[in-house]
Protein backbone atom coordinates (compact mmCIF):
# COMPACT_ATOMS: atom_id res chain seq x y z
CA UNK A 1 0.00 0.00 0.00
CA UNK A 2 1.14 3.12 -0.74
CA UNK A 3 2.64 5.96 2.17
CA UNK A 4 -0.61 8.11 0.91
CA UNK A 5 -2.82 4.85 1.71
CA UNK A 6 -1.64 4.22 5.09
CA UNK A 7 -0.71 7.53 6.27
CA UNK A 8 -4.29 7.74 8.38
CA UNK A 9 -2.99 4.67 10.79
CA UNK A 10 -1.92 5.80 14.17
CA UNK A 11 -4.38 9.05 14.01
CA UNK A 12 -6.96 9.35 16.98
CA UNK A 13 -9.84 8.08 14.76
CA UNK A 14 -7.99 5.34 13.36
CA UNK A 15 -7.10 4.16 16.98
CA UNK A 16 -10.44 4.09 18.18
CA UNK A 17 -11.32 2.25 15.12
CA UNK A 18 -9.44 -0.08 15.57
CA UNK A 19 -9.86 -0.20 19.63
CA UNK A 20 -13.18 -0.69 18.60
CA UNK A 21 -12.62 -3.96 16.11
CA UNK A 22 -10.12 -5.42 18.93
CA UNK A 23 -12.77 -4.92 22.09
CA UNK A 24 -15.29 -6.57 20.04
CA UNK A 25 -12.84 -9.53 19.41
CA UNK A 26 -11.80 -9.94 22.82
CA UNK A 27 -14.93 -9.75 23.82
CA UNK A 28 -16.40 -12.78 21.03
CA UNK A 29 -13.29 -14.86 22.41
CA UNK A 30 -14.39 -14.14 26.18
CA UNK A 31 -18.39 -14.51 25.89
CA UNK A 32 -18.17 -18.58 25.19
CA UNK A 33 -16.50 -18.70 28.37
CA UNK A 34 -18.72 -16.25 30.64
CA UNK A 35 -21.67 -18.28 29.13
CA UNK A 36 -20.29 -21.64 30.35
CA UNK A 37 -19.54 -20.46 33.73
CA UNK A 38 -23.10 -19.19 34.23
CA UNK A 39 -24.19 -22.53 33.11
CA UNK A 40 -22.49 -24.03 35.73
CA UNK A 41 -25.53 -23.48 38.01
CA UNK A 42 -27.74 -25.94 36.02
CA UNK A 43 -27.16 -28.94 38.42
CA UNK A 44 -27.18 -26.69 41.20
CA UNK A 45 -25.20 -23.75 42.88
CA UNK A 46 -22.55 -25.72 44.03
CA UNK A 47 -20.06 -25.36 40.90
CA UNK A 48 -21.17 -21.69 40.35
CA UNK A 49 -19.57 -21.23 44.08
CA UNK A 50 -16.85 -22.86 43.78
CA UNK A 51 -15.99 -20.78 40.59
CA UNK A 52 -17.07 -17.74 42.26
CA UNK A 53 -14.48 -18.55 45.28
CA UNK A 54 -12.06 -19.20 42.88
CA UNK A 55 -12.50 -15.56 40.92
CA UNK A 56 -11.92 -13.73 44.68
CA UNK A 57 -8.79 -13.18 43.78
CA UNK A 58 -6.65 -9.93 43.26
CA UNK A 59 -5.37 -11.23 39.43
CA UNK A 60 -8.95 -12.31 38.83
CA UNK A 61 -10.25 -9.12 39.70
CA UNK A 62 -8.19 -7.24 37.84
CA UNK A 63 -8.82 -8.68 34.74
CA UNK A 64 -12.77 -8.42 35.36
CA UNK A 65 -12.18 -4.58 35.59
CA UNK A 66 -10.49 -5.20 32.03
CA UNK A 67 -13.70 -7.10 30.80
CA UNK A 68 -15.57 -3.99 32.13
CA UNK A 69 -13.28 -1.75 29.84
CA UNK A 70 -13.50 -3.32 26.96
CA UNK A 71 -17.30 -3.87 27.40
CA UNK A 72 -17.26 0.14 28.34
CA UNK A 73 -15.61 1.18 25.32
CA UNK A 74 -16.97 -0.98 22.48
CA UNK A 75 -20.43 0.31 23.40
CA UNK A 76 -19.03 3.86 23.42
CA UNK A 77 -17.30 3.14 20.04
CA UNK A 78 -20.29 1.35 19.01
CA UNK A 79 -22.39 4.49 19.75
CA UNK A 80 -19.79 7.10 18.18
CA UNK A 81 -20.39 4.16 14.87
CA UNK A 82 -23.92 4.67 15.30
CA UNK A 83 -23.79 8.46 15.64
CA UNK A 84 -21.37 8.96 12.35
CA UNK A 85 -23.58 6.84 10.08
CA UNK A 86 -27.20 8.20 11.44
CA UNK A 87 -27.10 11.57 11.83
CA UNK A 88 -24.81 15.04 10.29
CA UNK A 89 -21.39 15.02 10.40
CA UNK A 90 -20.00 17.41 13.77
CA UNK A 91 -16.67 18.43 14.20
CA UNK A 92 -14.63 17.05 17.36
CA UNK A 93 -14.78 13.78 16.56
CA UNK A 94 -11.27 12.87 17.87
CA UNK A 95 -12.52 14.54 21.13
CA UNK A 96 -15.30 12.38 21.41
CA UNK A 97 -13.08 9.59 20.96
CA UNK A 98 -10.79 10.30 23.41
CA UNK A 99 -13.79 10.97 26.02
CA UNK A 100 -15.39 7.46 25.42
CA UNK A 101 -11.53 6.35 25.99
CA UNK A 102 -11.58 8.01 29.12
CA UNK A 103 -14.86 7.24 30.66
CA UNK A 104 -14.26 3.92 29.97
CA UNK A 105 -11.12 4.16 32.20
CA UNK A 106 -13.04 5.95 34.49
CA UNK A 107 -15.33 2.87 35.16
CA UNK A 108 -12.94 0.21 35.11
CA UNK A 109 -11.40 2.72 38.21
CA UNK A 110 -14.08 2.72 39.92
CA UNK A 111 -15.11 -1.11 39.31
CA UNK A 112 -11.89 -1.89 40.42
CA UNK A 113 -11.78 0.16 44.00
CA UNK A 114 -15.41 -1.37 44.63
CA UNK A 115 -14.06 -4.63 44.31
CA UNK A 116 -10.77 -4.21 46.17
CA UNK B 1 -20.14 -7.21 4.35
CA UNK B 2 -23.16 -7.49 2.59
CA UNK B 3 -26.01 -4.96 3.05
CA UNK B 4 -28.50 -7.48 4.83
CA UNK B 5 -25.40 -8.52 6.97
CA UNK B 6 -24.47 -4.76 8.01
CA UNK B 7 -28.09 -3.84 8.72
CA UNK B 8 -28.41 -6.93 11.16
CA UNK B 9 -25.10 -5.68 12.65
CA UNK B 10 -25.94 -2.25 12.98
CA UNK B 11 -29.54 -3.07 14.28
CA UNK B 12 -28.75 -5.52 16.99
CA UNK B 13 -25.72 -2.89 17.87
CA UNK B 14 -28.55 -0.06 18.14
CA UNK B 15 -30.98 -2.37 20.14
CA UNK B 16 -28.00 -3.86 22.80
CA UNK B 17 -27.31 -0.63 23.81
CA UNK B 18 -29.87 0.17 26.62
CA UNK B 19 -29.23 -3.70 28.08
CA UNK B 20 -25.42 -2.97 27.87
CA UNK B 21 -25.83 -0.31 30.25
CA UNK B 22 -28.01 -2.41 32.03
CA UNK B 23 -25.80 -5.21 32.15
CA UNK B 24 -22.69 -3.09 33.18
CA UNK B 25 -25.28 -1.82 36.34
CA UNK B 26 -25.86 -5.64 37.41
CA UNK B 27 -22.11 -6.38 36.84
CA UNK B 28 -21.25 -3.58 39.39
CA UNK B 29 -24.10 -4.12 41.88
CA UNK B 30 -23.45 -8.15 42.12
CA UNK B 31 -19.30 -7.64 42.23
CA UNK B 32 -20.42 -5.14 45.14
CA UNK B 33 -22.45 -7.31 46.81
CA UNK B 34 -19.99 -10.15 46.80
CA UNK B 35 -23.11 -12.67 46.02
CA UNK B 36 -22.80 -16.47 46.47
CA UNK B 37 -24.28 -18.49 43.96
CA UNK B 38 -27.58 -18.81 46.03
CA UNK B 39 -27.96 -14.80 46.31
CA UNK B 40 -28.11 -15.02 42.04
CA UNK B 41 -29.99 -17.89 41.94
CA UNK B 42 -33.03 -16.29 44.58
CA UNK B 43 -32.95 -13.36 42.53
CA UNK B 44 -33.20 -15.13 38.78
CA UNK B 45 -34.61 -18.23 39.49
CA UNK B 46 -38.58 -18.03 38.13
CA UNK B 47 -38.30 -14.44 36.92
CA UNK B 48 -39.66 -13.90 33.59
CA UNK B 49 -38.27 -10.19 33.30
CA UNK B 50 -34.99 -11.48 33.47
CA UNK B 51 -35.25 -14.79 31.35
CA UNK B 52 -36.63 -12.16 28.30
CA UNK B 53 -33.78 -9.59 29.14
CA UNK B 54 -31.11 -12.38 29.33
CA UNK B 55 -32.54 -14.16 26.47
CA UNK B 56 -33.16 -11.02 23.76
CA UNK B 57 -29.25 -10.21 25.14
CA UNK B 58 -27.93 -13.48 23.97
CA UNK B 59 -29.60 -13.48 20.68
CA UNK B 60 -28.86 -10.13 19.84
CA UNK B 61 -25.33 -10.87 20.89
CA UNK B 62 -25.20 -13.99 19.20
CA UNK B 63 -25.90 -12.31 15.45
CA UNK B 64 -23.58 -8.86 16.74
CA UNK B 65 -20.70 -10.88 17.40
CA UNK B 66 -20.86 -13.62 14.77
CA UNK B 67 -21.45 -10.76 11.75
CA UNK B 68 -18.27 -8.84 13.70
CA UNK B 69 -16.13 -11.94 13.80
CA UNK B 70 -17.35 -12.82 9.76
CA UNK B 71 -15.92 -9.27 8.92
CA UNK B 72 -12.69 -9.61 10.49
CA UNK B 73 -11.57 -12.77 9.18
CA UNK B 74 -12.40 -11.59 5.78
CA UNK B 75 -10.63 -8.33 6.13
CA UNK B 76 -7.35 -9.58 8.29
CA UNK B 77 -7.16 -13.74 7.55
CA UNK B 78 -6.42 -15.65 4.19
CA UNK B 79 -9.66 -17.27 4.66
CA UNK B 80 -12.13 -16.65 1.23
CA UNK B 81 -15.16 -15.12 2.16
CA UNK B 82 -17.43 -18.17 1.91
CA UNK B 83 -15.01 -20.07 4.79
CA UNK B 84 -15.40 -16.70 6.96
CA UNK B 85 -19.21 -17.22 6.80
CA UNK B 86 -19.95 -20.75 7.98
CA UNK B 87 -16.68 -19.73 10.79
CA UNK B 88 -18.94 -16.73 11.90
CA UNK B 89 -21.99 -19.18 11.52
CA UNK B 90 -20.49 -21.60 13.73
CA UNK B 91 -19.37 -18.72 15.93
CA UNK B 92 -23.28 -17.61 16.45
CA UNK B 93 -24.62 -21.30 17.06
CA UNK B 94 -22.01 -21.80 19.33
CA UNK B 95 -22.76 -18.70 20.91
CA UNK B 96 -26.31 -18.98 21.14
CA UNK B 97 -26.21 -22.46 22.93
CA UNK B 98 -24.52 -21.74 25.38
CA UNK B 99 -25.85 -18.35 25.95
CA UNK B 100 -29.44 -19.97 25.92
CA UNK B 101 -27.83 -22.90 28.54
CA UNK B 102 -27.03 -19.70 30.75
CA UNK B 103 -29.83 -18.41 31.04
CA UNK B 104 -32.01 -21.80 31.42
CA UNK B 105 -29.66 -22.20 34.46
CA UNK B 106 -30.33 -19.08 35.69
CA UNK B 107 -33.74 -18.80 35.67
CA UNK B 108 -35.71 -22.25 35.24
CA UNK B 109 -33.40 -24.84 36.75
Amino acid sequence: MSAAGTKHRGSALWLAAMIHRLSGLALAIFLPIHFFVLGLSFHGGAKLDAFLRWSDQPLVKFAEGGLVFLLTIHLLGGLRVLVIENFDWHDGQKRLAMLAATVSAIVCFVFLVRVF
Amino acid sequence: MSVRLYLWQRATAALMVPFVLIHIAVIFYATRQQMTAADILSRTHGSAAWASFYGVFVAAVSIHASIGVRNILTEWSPLADRAAGWCAILLGIVLALLGFHAVISLVLM
